[in-house]
């Protein structure tokens, strides 16, 4: 599984996918282009994602939801908000219903993700991802697109519990004695995160609010970390 | 599909004035919102800039700033900020700045106007300093009290039953009897014109000035009726009649259609509308006989406010009704001393000052009262008398609820228990020479009204007060200088008073540093104009009669000044409830956000009212100077 370009970098293998795509949507996805590295953060189109899945293992579990808003350092555009329910195809376990609070019901008249995927590409296309733990959203979102459409999609991500964690060992790095003890590092999650930076409490695990909460979330961490200056490269995976 | 942005749309549905609007309203705005999130410190909004958004306080907390750089308000979670460009001309009239690190919702101009003109409350809540929303908040209430509704006409039953003025009393007693009333009216029947009212004779005028004067039963109705009696007319509400029949304490009330009486309203017919009324009250406070039983009314006089506030009357129904029982206490109480120690030597005039004298006694109140005597008062002769009538009085107000006056205005204290030249010459002192004490002694007795014996002694002062007062300008530059002393806060910041400097405060005396300004400022226009006016809302109407302020200040006014005062009654109402004893100082958490922004709203109007005395009423130099 293809997951990162490696040396190749994120433009260069955008380039290749552009040609070598036989679906059509993926292939007008890569075709829209990567934005390059040194490109600054201020000028990126960004687009904030998150996905609820049945379970945490990508083998054995399926996404049951999508939300994305599109956003760049000045505004979170809510009209531009997309939202979907998916049928993982599969029992829900009753946990997973409580954690969503997405009902049976629901996901019986969802459509299924092959449905929405082309939906979900041309919404993506030209933004760059920002995910709060983007192994989930790389994942799963690989995995959903190698079924629905034959051919995988890979794509960079900003990952702001990454750079949260970054920024925490290098503002609280761990001294000899925590180690000795084991004490565990700050919470990076995404509640934790965004108390740091005094944005409210949002009632967790809904995909659409769990994506503004992670726009609002880089908005922050731009702000009192970093620069609109700052390249996608220094942020970017 | 609809896209939900739930914690937009909840945390909107929450706060004035989106908490008014309809669902498909609220849906609409969080869609189409924009969000972004700005660090401590940093600039939100530069003055001129051009606006066409209209920003939402998430989290976080913001200030605006003034043209000058004077802070203009600080705003925190729920509050809206930038609708003054909105609504003018679309540049930023208040730089902003975040002093937290802060989240905001920028709504669309376009989408905020659409829906302000579908819906009012919108429209009302974001218009610039405008006086509206205090109007929409004081206009509802009184509405739904009943007593303000209906009219007089309405509680007439029957024709009045009259008798012409040569009838003999006898003859007049048998037709009462025969139409089972309690009252008759005397009318002359006049050729080609409808009959003129002479008078009024009821039950108890039979017993006092028929049957206990030893009167003839041919004695002519026309001696022994009450002469010229106070009517009202029929459109005039029951609450007005009630009012009426309080102030003079009297138990018949002729309804008129303009000269011609329809009929007579007497307190039973008022008591079935108000079993718990004001009126029940004073009717009972005139029957007592001891200073304790009339101790024993206080919890009465509690319910009736507690009746009136929950009946939503107004802030000046309740001032006038609590003032009128306040009036009968110290009425009933000169009438239980005068039993005691004898007729007066000289005639005299208890007069009270003051809010008693405004007609907007709330529930915490001092006594403020004085006597006037009639100029051949012999101090060496008659002081005994004065002094122990005083006393009694005071006494009976204290333990009826009416603490004493802390700076000593009470007719107890010599200084206050004058003959009237005596008072004339204090009244010429302060005006020509308003120095500090004088000034204070201004505020307290140029709000004067006379209780009890002859009002004309409290008339003339009145009088002498309206006249001189206007053509002082010194004087009226002082009193004006000294109605700026106590000013408003700026507004509430979160759970906190906000001061002009920025400073915040967790309480606020909302007398001191609301109404108390207010009633000041209000009273120095009036004595410009030379009104005798003493409640601050007939002062207005005064105003409003001799072009003296525009129309919209004197409405900004009595609307800053209905909304204030009504604050203050539900918050001595709930003490009340809580078994709690009434006070005039308010915790802002206990105040709700619409009340907070209407309280903010009147406070402005008392800053830019205050603002306009300064102006108005110049500081002039003393004459021969």
């Amino acid at each position: 599984m293809n997951l990162h370009p490696g040396k190749l970098g994120w433009p260069a293998f955008y380039a290749l996918q552009a040609r070598t795509c036989r679906n059509p949507a993926l292939r007008a996805y890569y075709q829209a282009g990567c934005p390059a590295a040194e490109l600054a953060i201020g000028a990126a189109p960004l687009l904030a994602l998150d996905v609820e899945t049945t379970g945490l293992d990508a083998q054995r579990d399926a996404i049951v939801s999508l939300g994305l808003i599109p956003f760049d350092l000045q505004r979170i555009r809510c009209s531009e908000a997309r939202y979907w329910v998916v049928n993982p195809q599969r029992e829900l376990p009753e946990r997973s219903v409580t954690i969503h609070r997405i009902t049976h019901s629901q996901i019986h008249q969802a459509p299924p993700f092959a449905a929405i995927a082309e939906e979900l590409l041309e919404a993506l296309r030209g933004r760059l991802v920002v995910v709060h733990y983007r192994t989930i959203e790389r994942l799963f979102l690989h995995k959903a697109v190698r079924q629905a459409l034959g051919e995988s999609l890979s794509l960079p991500m900003i990952d702001t519990m990454q750079l949260e964690a970054s920024l925490q060992r290098r503002q609280h790095p761990p001294g000899w004695l925590d180690r000795l003890f084991g004490r565990r590092p700050v919470s990076v999650r995404l509640a934790d995160s965004r108390r740091r930076y005094n944005l409210p409490a949002y009632q967790a695990h809904h995909a659409l609010s769990d994506a503004l909460a992670c726009a609002e979330l880089l908005q922050a961490q731009i702000a009192h970390h970093y620069s609109p200056h700052t390249p996608l490269r220094q942020l970017w995976y | 599909m609809q896209i939900e942005l739930l914690e937009i749309h909840d945390h909107l549905s929450r706060h004035p004035p989106f908490d008014t609007l309809p669902e498909s309203a609220l849906q609409q705005l969080a869609q189409q919102a924009q969000v972004s999130y700005h660090k401590a410190g940093s600039p939100l909004l530069e003055l001129g800039q051009p606006l066409n958004e209209l920003y939402y306080i998430r989290s976080g907390a913001v200030e605006t700033y003034k043209r000058n750089g004077d802070l203009h308000n600080r705003l925190g979670e729920g509050d809206v900020f930038g609708q003054a460009a909105l609504l003018g001309r679309h540049k930023v009239r208040f730089a902003a700045r975040a002093i937290e690190d802060c989240l905001l919702y920028c709504l669309p101009g376009a989408l905020i106007e659409a829906l302000c003109e579908e819906h009012d409350s919108l429209a009302e809540f974001l218009e610039a300093e405008g006086q509206s929303r205090l109007k929409s908040a004081v206009e509802n209430q009184g509405q739904a009290s009943q007593l303000m509704q209906i009219r007089l006409r309405k509680l007439l039953s029957r024709e009045p039953v009259s008798v012409a003025p040569d009838c003999p009393v006898q003859e007049a007693a048998q037709v009462m009897v025969e139409h089972s009333v309690s009252s008759l009216l005397v009318v002359q029947e006049q050729a080609n014109q409808p009959p003129a009212m002479l008078g009024i004779l009821t039950d108890r005028d039979f017993r006092s000035r028929v049957l206990a004067a030893g009167l003839p039963p041919s004695t002519p109705v026309s001696a022994v009726m009450s002469a010229e009696p106070i009517s009202l007319q029929a459109d005039a509400s029951v609450f007005d009649g009630m009012l009426c029949m309080l102030r003079h304490n009297i138990h018949h009330l002729p309804v008129m259609q303009r000269q011609q009486p329809l009929g007579v309203i007497n307190l039973a017919d008022i008591l079935r509308y108000e079993s718990r009324s004001s009126l029940y009250l004073v009717n009972n406070i005139f029957n007592l006989q001891s200073v304790e039983e009339l101790q024993r009314l206080v919890p009465d006089l509690q319910a009736t406010f507690l009746r009136m506030v929950n009946d939503q009357a107004t802030a000046q129904m309740i001032g006038q009704a609590m003032s009128s029982i306040g009036r009968a206490f110290c009425q009933r109480l000169l009438e239980l001393a005068e039993q005691r120690l004898g007729p007066p030597p000289v005639p005299y005039c208890f007069m009270v000052a003051g809010s008693m004298a405004r007609d907007e006694q709330l529930l915490v109140t001092d006594q403020d009262n004085a006597l006037v005597l009639d100029d051949r008062f012999d101090s060496a002769l008659h002081d005994e008398y004065f002094a122990e009538l005083a006393r009694l009085v005071c006494n009976g107000l204290a333990a009826c609820g009416y603490a004493y006056c802390k700076g000593g205005i009470m007719a107890s204290n010599r200084q206050w228990r004058q003959p009237l030249h005596v008072w004339q010459g204090y009244f010429r002192q302060w005006i020509e020479h308003p120095e500090p004490r004088a000034l204070l002694n201004s505020c307290i007795f140029f709000d004067l009204d006379a209780v009890y014996g002859q009002h004309e002694l409290a008339a003339q002062l009145q009088e002498q007060l309206a006249e001189q007062a206007s053509r002082t300008p010194h004087f009226l530059a002082s009193m004006a200088r000294n109605a700026l002393n106590r000013t408003p806060p700026l507004g509430f910041f979160r759970t906190f008073v906000m001061e002009k400097d920025g400073r915040q405060k967790n309480i606020i005396n909302l007398k001191g540093r609301g109404t108390a300004p207010l009633t000041d400022l209000i009273r120095v226009h009036a004595l410009a104009c030379g009104s005798t006016a003493q409640n601050s809302l007939a002062r207005l109407e005064a105003l409003a009669q001799a072009q003296w302020l525009q129309p919209q200040v004197l409405e900004q006014l009595r609307y800053a000044f209905e909304f204030l005062s009504l604050v203050r009654i539900r918050h001595q109402a709930r003490a009340l409830e809580a078994g709690q004893p009434p006070d005039n100082y308010i915790e802002p958490e206990h105040i709700s956000a619409h009340e907070r922004h209407n309280l903010k709203e009147a406070f402005q109007v008392i800053s830019h009212a205050q603002k306009f005395l300064r102006f108005r009423y110049p500081s002039v130099p003393m004459r021969g100077l």
